[in-house]
């Protein structure tokens, strides 16, 4: 199937943008962290796309000869994994921290729980 | 050279990333504080060996695992490296050993362990970004030190640790992401990651808005991380409420990582294509400077809680910091460079004093600590002599970076600016001041009836860091000797 | 010993006397015995470092450097040595002074006074010695600091408003202007080391001096030119030795000889009068000298009245270095010991007057010298000084001051030192006729039966009373110095 133009990039700014916008606008910390979640996926749509070369195949040694075969560069894709990786961890820390304060503060409202900290200040 | 001098650059970094499991491992507190202090020093003396080898030699590259640049990770020390690795040593091993009565008072014994594995990953991530020659590994050490650097923040005892920390891990996270956003485009444009072959291969594609675009989300980034005014928000809750220890650590080191980024990044990686000028980011960034100098210290006189105080105190000190880089000038960015260190000694000497405090006291409330001058006279003479520091009285570092500063603001034809620099410390005064006064100028009352001074371990890594800074505020010659060198290989690379 | 050896000698002297004076805390005897021999050994040292000077020794001393390319260095100069002979002299007897006066008057953390004091003279010393103007710099700073806990001595709220006050202005102005004109400085010469005949001479011309020079003079608060004087009369909630030694002598004239140094040996006269950069200074200070006059004529605290007094007399020093005729700066110089010696007198009676009948305010006063006589006729010897009448100090400094205004044609320097000298009459007489002549009012205290003060507080002031005649008997000392002074700066 042929990808029209510059889709790719389009829906990266797409996730981009609705991962920044939960990010800031919800209220519900597990929502912040999925918005994060996107955001950060939107990245290594980013880099993906920008691998892949038209035509190219995955970068594996064919077993003939390897004249004219196009290859898709492997690089973004490594580093993609190394970012995938730091994505889990801080999702993770994130979900963990959001527990901690669940059962420290007993709701995951920031309003609720810019109130209470406002109260003890 | 003899076989493992050769591998310092790596050992810098490896030894604590090898650490962290082991102290899991071993869960025990006094083996792991053991290893963590162990760690620490090593990794000073790595770092004093690498420094002692580039101002003698110059600066060299090393290849990890032997795969040649560009195509492999290099890690690349110049002075400026060397320097901040050099700092960022430093106050970790003070810090080590100061951390454990305090790590006692305020963490469960059972996670002390933990502590321990973080602080010895937070320095792995610091000194690795300050290595490396590598614009993605780079971001894999910065998330590494920003990922157990929420953990350090929300091991606090208050549970607005927690919060504090989540807050700082969605900012931390969003900067970091720019930071991806930006190497990726600059990647698209380039092909390489390599630091070095960026800036060669930059300036002939500097014209396009990819680049542009790379640049900006850079500059966002990184801002967001090394709490650039006014992208601070996450920092203040952070150190208030992160453990003492951590506190006093990040004060020193995680702000000063950020900024030594920048300087490689911007300056470094983008210097060459000119866009530093071509667009107004040194003059935007001069009044965010100005901004923040003026903003924080003002906010930081009014806070009842001195670390609050002193964390916008430390937003306040980036200012200074990143006016000194705005003015291009060789003698800006020495000053800049050099108040990395000059900062990071007096603030990290000041968090660790009132670490002191809030583990004899339990808190760091202006009007909980009237009086305690009589009863904790050292810690408490601690903070005087860093807080005169901070205001920039003479023989201290404060002064150093003060003179610097003012010094390229009227060479480089900015009267207005020398003027603003000198009236922001006058704030400085007055949130100092106010500390001294309470702690001084106040018989104090029944509650501290019973307070002792700190232990004796607390109270000499205090005044190892405050006579560090009347030291080299005494003998400035070393350090500016340094920062010059760097700000000279940095400024090599920036186009006119 | 060598010259620079006696030199850091003067410097260390009184830092060498904290230790001891802090060990010796509980037994007061000890610990005052330990003041009075570092006073004692200091004034040797500074007289031996004189009769080097007089042969035509001048030792400098380099402590190496601080920032790359700017050392910290002794050098003595007749300017200095002046105001290192001044402070010396008076430290010893201050001490003498304050064993009476802190006892008497039953002050409390006497052992952390005399540790400030020595300090706060040892900051004297290096300004006084200073080779350059980031020497300088850093010893006013010192000083600031350590006589911060002097001030604030009492520890009443009223002190810790002071305290923010004499700390606000005067690091306020040092951070803010006085550093911002070193650094132009040190950006536009190259140099901070003080020479004869300027540094920035061939370096700047036109409006720019002026500035500069403006930002030197406001930026040195401890010269007290208004706007910049409130510190000073707030500075007199501490105890009166603090006020007499260092808000009399050491700090205020540490201000005043700033002045004057970065006058002769940064800027130098004649580029000072070439780009007419100093002429606002004469106005400036000329205002100061007659609305603090003013002032002090509408104050009935006695000690509020000396500190608007010393505002006055201090731009007597500024107005002598602004009419830059070489006759009035060696006046601005006189001055600064003249001065010295005549209000340290007066605030020791001001301090002996407290002590010994707890009276604070001139309109209790009456008659109070049938009862004090040694401590009213030492007042008024030094009001004469401050007057400028003969014999007394007051008169030789007054004589050249205006005499160099003559010199030069600055009419309205005459018109000032003539205004101020009636205007200091008015405010000084009354108080020694009163004193002397008065009818002790019916005031309901009951310390009808008191007599003179302590008696080392009484010969103390005694002394300084008899140095402000001996100071116009003998002048030679004095005048060599200026002279000489000016021998480098013709």
């Amino acid at each position: 199937m042929e990808v029209p133009g510059l889709f790719n990039y389009w829906m990266a700014i797409i996730l981009m943008m609705a991962g920044l916008y939960t990010v800031i606008a919800r209220g519900n910390l597990v929502k912040k962290l999925v918005g994060l979640g996107v955001f950060q996926i939107s990245v290594f749509v980013l880099y993906i796309t920008m691998g892949k070369i038209k035509d190219g195949t995955a970068p594996i040694l064919p077993a003939g000869p390897v004249d004219g075969v196009v290859f898709s560069n492997p690089l973004p894709h490594v580093l993609i994994l190394t970012a995938i990786v730091v994505g889990i961890a801080t999702t993770a820390l994130g979900l963990a921290l959001v527990v901690r304060i669940h059962e420290a503060f007993g709701t995951i409202e920031e309003d609720d729980i810019q109130d209470i900290e406002e109260n003890e200040a | 050279m003899s076989a493992p001098l050769e591998h310092l650059p790596a050992l810098a970094v490896v030894v604590p990333l090898m650490t962290a499991p082991v102290i899991v491992a071993l869960r025990r507190p006094w083996a792991a504080w053991l290893l963590a202090c162990g760690v620490s020093w090593a990794s000073l003396f790595f770092s004093v060996l690498l420094l002692l080898q580039v101002l003698e030699s110059g600066p060299f590259s090393y290849l990890m695992g032997g795969w040649a640049a560009p195509w492999g990770i290099e890690y690349r020390v110049d002075q400026l490296d060397a320097f901040v690795l050099a700092i960022v040593s430093a106050i970790a091993s003070v810090v080590s050993v100061y951390s454990r009565k305090s790590v006692e008072a305020e963490i469960d014994s059972e996670r002390h362990y933990l502590f321990y594995a973080m602080f010895v990953l937070c320095l792995c991530g610091l000194l690795g970004m300050a290595i490396t020659g590598d614009a993605f590994n780079l971001f894999v050490f910065l998330e590494i030190s920003s990922l157990s650097t929420y953990v350090l923040v929300g091991m606090g005892r208050d549970r607005r640790a927690l919060t504090a920390s989540l807050r700082y891990l969605i900012l931390g996270t969003v900067g970091a992401t720019f930071y991806v956003i930006g190497i990726g485009l600059a990647y698209m444009m380039t092909g390489t990651l390599n630091m070095a072959d960026l800036a060669q291969r930059l300036p002939a594609m500097a014209h396009t808005s990819t680049v542009r675009a790379a640049l900006a989300f850079l500059v966002v980034g990184i801002g967001l991380k090394m709490a650039a005014f006014p992208l601070h928000a996450w920092l203040p809750n952070a150190y208030t409420h992160a453990p003492s220890a951590a506190a006093a650590l990040l004060a020193g080191t995680a702000t000063k990582v950020s900024v030594y980024v920048f300087l490689r990044i911007v300056l470094g990686v983008f210097g060459a294509t000119g866009l530093l000028t071509a667009l107004p980011i040194t003059q935007v960034l001069m009044v965010l400077a100005l901004a923040a100098m003026f903003v924080c210290s003002a906010v930081a006189i009014w806070q009842p809680d001195l670390k609050r105080a002193l964390a916008y105190s430390s937003v306040a000190q980036i200012g200074y910091i990143l006016l000194g880089i705005a003015f291009l000038s060789e003698t800006g960015l020495a000053a800049g460079i050099v108040h990395l260190f000059n900062h990071a000694v007096m603030k990290s000497a000041l968090f660790l004093a009132l670490g002191a405090v809030a583990l004899r006291v339990g808190s760091t409330r202006i009007d909980a600590i009237r009086g305690i001058g009589r009863k904790m006279p050292l810690t408490m003479a601690a903070v005087l002599v860093a807080g005169l520091s901070l205001i920039g009285v003479p023989l201290t570092v404060g002064f150093v970076s003060k003179w610097y500063l003012v010094e390229a603001a009227l060479t480089g034809g900015m009267w207005p600016v020398a003027v603003l620099i000198l009236a922001s410390s006058l704030l400085a005064v007055a949130y100092v001041w106010r500390i001294v006064e309470a702690a001084w100028m106040a018989p104090p009352g029944p509650e501290l009836a019973h307070i002792r001074e700190a232990p004796t371990a607390m109270v000499l890594s205090t005044w190892v860091l405050a006579g560090a800074s009347v030291w080299f505020g005494l003998d400035a010659t070393q350090t500016m000797g340094v920062a010059r060198l760097a700000a000279q290989t940095l400024l090599q690379g920036v186009a006119p | 010993m060598t010259p620079s050896t006696l030199m850091l000698l003067a410097l260390l002297l009184p830092l060498l006397a904290v230790g001891p004076i802090l060990l010796a805390g509980r037994y007061p005897n000890l610990r005052e015995a330990v003041s009075l021999g570092a006073g004692a050994l200091l004034i040797a040292v500074v007289l031996g470092l004189r009769s080097q000077l007089a042969d035509g020794v001048v030792p400098v001393l380099n402590f190496g450097e601080m920032l790359p390319g700017l050392t910290l260095r002794l050098e003595l100069e007749p300017l200095g040595m002046l105001f290192a002979l001044v402070a010396a002299g008076l430290w010893p007897v201050t001490i003498l002074y304050a064993i009476g006066y802190m006892r008497g008057h039953h002050e409390k953390n006497q052992t952390r006074f005399y540790a400030f004091f020595a300090i706060a003279i040892a900051a004297a010393m290096g300004i006084a010695l200073s080779g350059n103007m980031l020497t300088l710099f850093v010893f006013y700073e010192v000083l600031t600091i350590c006589t911060f806990p002097l001030v604030t001595h009492a520890g009443t709220p009223e002190a810790k408003r002071a305290g923010r006050t004499y700390l606000g202005i005067l690091i306020g102005t040092s951070i803010g202007l006085q550093l911002l004109a070193i650094i132009a400085t040190w950006a536009l010469a190259g140099t901070l080391d003080f020479a004869p005949g300027g540094i920035l001479a061939g370096k700047v011309s036109g409006p720019l001096v002026g500035v500069l020079f403006a930002l030197y003079v406001f930026g040195i608060g401890k010269a007290a030119l208004m706007p910049f004087h409130r510190w000073l009369p707030a500075a007199m909630v501490a105890p009166t030795p603090v006020s007499a030694l260092l808000h009399a002598v050491a700090v205020v004239k540490a201000g005043v000889f700033t002045v004057l140094k970065v006058t002769l040996y940064i800027f130098g006269i004649d580029l000072l009068a070439e780009n007419a950069a100093a002429d606002w200074l004469v106005w400036a200070a000329g205002f100061t000298i007659v609305a603090a006059s003013v002032v002090a004529l509408s104050k009935d605290n006695l000690k509020a009245r000396l500190a608007y007094s010393t505002i006055s007399q201090l731009s007597y020093v500024l107005l002598g270095a602004a009419i830059l005729a070489p006759l009035s700066v060696m006046g601005a110089a006189i001055h600064i010991a003249a001065h010295a010696l005549g209000k340290i007198t007066l605030f020791f009676a001001a301090g002996a007057v407290m002590v010994a009948s707890h009276k604070t305010e001139i309109s209790q006063m009456a008659g109070i010298g049938r009862k004090m006589p040694w401590t009213m006729g030492a007042f008024a010897i030094g009001a004469l000084s401050m007057i400028g009448l003969p014999p007394t100090a007051g008169f030789v400094s007054k004589w050249y001051v205006l005499s160099g205004a003559l010199q030069s044609q600055q009419m309205v320097a005459v018109a000032v030192v003539t205004l101020s000298t009636l205007l200091n009459a008015a405010y000084f007489l009354p108080i020694i006729h009163s004193a002397f002549f008065g009818r002790a009012g019916d005031d309901h205290d009951h310390h009808h039966d008191h007599g003179e003060a302590p008696l080392p507080s009484v010969l103390a002031l005694c002394v300084t009373a008899a140095g402000t005649i001996v100071l116009f008997v003998l002048p030679d000392q004095v005048l060599a110095l200026a002279g000489a002074l000016l021998g480098r700066n013709p």
